[in-house]
């Protein structure tokens, strides 16, 4: 037998699937962030051991490393959709690209939101120009660049193809963009985040930590399959089987 | 190949100077820009050495990037652009020309002016002799990455806004080291070889890439 790779490339098959799908990674989503809030707030230490004077407030990280995680890890997949649409010329990996944008640009903004709230008690500021927290800010204008580009073309194909380039090119151009900034002195390099290691983190924090992630991630999964089947619908409603689709009800 | 595009090179260039004012706004706004700065934040000698760079850098962006929605849109518009995809000649090198011809027109005089500029903001000799330097690099960084904004953006209602949203984070780097350059001349003029450097090789990699990103831009643009 041999595998179809382009048999769920086709909306009419994937859009039941996708209806599947979504109420299993709502499900995960709740209970992993049952579990990853819980521990976070009831089985870490109180204070960050050693010398390091950080209280109750560093508990932000359940939230802030993972949104952060996120944003960087949606837009590398956006990318690859984007890019996958541009090679093979598939309608729904530009629609799976478009449907992971506003998820991924929420996800940047929660980890810029949160990281200010971190920064007041530990920096003294809500802001400062760090190399981490200002490339955060330019891969969020990078989102909204995109999401920008997508809605303002009218001419879907066109507006796909345009924003999928212009997505690629912002993924060469971050990590000349995050090293510019890490070192505008080219002499020398600073920066307010520390150096850190998931392997010098103690266990139960790096477990909230990690279990936040994966209930984050299926929280994408969710959002970008129901925004994907919003958006399949949009596109193909002149297509027989979406109208056989809404005359019949929705059994999927 | 070389012929096509001097071809379009000199065609750029003799359409741009019948129509002078188009050149010339893109310098004056430059010039409007930065003599606005020392009117907003005082005229004290010590804090205008220390903003000097960075608002001719900031203002070089903006002036480079107000002139790229004029990079394409003739053409677009009489259809000239259409003919020039259907060329057996490559695109890139097409779209090469026409980025040359751009910064020819826009991104040269703003490195010509700089002295001026510079003595504005009561830089020194060797500041401006650094900025004008890191600008003569820099500034063709910022028209090749325009050009794939421009080609995405050609014929979009609103465009010159959205080209903006889209292309000022790409050029970060080229502001960081092309200011960079400028304020560590004033305390070491031995530590802005790798600033210089640096902005070298962006041009470089600029230069291979961004002509043909922006050829593909232009198919997608027009199909």
């Amino acid at each position: 037998m041999t595998l179809n790779w382009f048999k769920f490339a086709s909306p009419p098959s994937f859009y039941p699937i996708a209806g599947r799908l979504i109420p299993v990674f709502w499900i995960l989503t709740v209970i992993l962030l049952l579990v990853g809030l819980y521990w976070g707030f009831f089985e870490t230490v109180d204070r960050l051991g050693g010398n390091n004077p950080q209280k109750e407030y560093y508990r932000i990280i359940f939230i802030h490393v993972p949104s952060a995680w996120m944003s960087m890890w949606l837009y590398i997949v956006m990318v690859g959709w984007a890019a996958i649409g541009l090679v093979f010329n598939t309608r729904l990996s530009f629609m799976m690209a478009n449907a992971i944008a506003p998820t991924g640009a929420i996800f940047t903004f929660l980890a810029l939101w949160t990281g200010a709230f971190w920064g007041r008690p530990s920096w003294g500021t809500y802001w400062d120009w760090d190399p981490r927290l200002t490339s955060e800010l330019v891969l969020f204008f990078m989102y909204i660049g995109y999401l920008a580009l997508h809605s303002a073309i009218d001419d879907v194909r066109r507006a796909d193809r345009a924003s999928a380039l212009l997505a690629i090119v912002g993924l060469i151009m971050v990590p000349v963009i995050f090293w510019s900034i890490n070192c505008p002195d080219p002499n020398q390099c600073a920066a307010l985040h520390q150096r850190s290691g998931l392997g010098r983190m103690d266990g139960n924090i790096l477990f909230a930590m990690l279990t936040m992630t994966l209930a984050f991630w299926m929280y994408s999964f969710a959002t970008t399959f129901m925004r994907l089947r919003g958006i399949i619908l949009t596109r193909e409603a002149e297509s027989a089987w979406v109208r056989e689709l809404l005359t019949d009800g929705d059994k999927a | 190949m070389l012929r096509v595009f001097w071809c379009i090179l000199t065609r750029d260039l003799t359409l741009a100077l019948r129509r002078r004012t188009d050149v010339l706004t893109t310098l004056f706004f430059f010039v409007i820009v930065v003599s606005l700065f020392p009117l907003g934040v005082g005229t004290e000698h010590q804090v205008l050495r220390i903003l000097g760079p960075g608002v001719v850098w900031v203002a070089a962006l903006l002036a480079s990037m107000l002139a790229l929605e004029r990079l394409f849109a003739a053409d677009y518009d009489d259809g000239t652009l259409e003919q020039m995809l259907l060329t057996a000649q490559p695109l890139a090198l097409l779209v090469l020309a026409k980025i040359a011809a751009h910064w020819l027109l826009t991104g040269l005089p703003l490195v010509l002016i700089a002295p001026l500029v510079g003595m504005q903001y009561h830089l020194s000799e060797t500041a401006i002799g650094v900025m004008m330097l890191s600008l003569l690099l820099g500034t063709p960084v910022l028209s090749l990455i325009g050009a794939i904004g421009a080609a995405l953006t050609l014929g979009l209602r609103g465009g010159g806004i959205l080209l903006s949203l889209l292309i000022l984070p790409l050029y970060i780097p080229v502001l960081v080291y092309g200011a960079g350059a400028v304020e560590v001349s004033v305390i070491d003029l031995s530590d802005t070889m790798p600033y210089l450097t640096l902005l070298g090789a962006f041009l470089m990699v600029a230069l291979i890439f961004a002509p043909v990103a922006s050829a593909a831009a232009l198919r997608i643009s027009i199909e």
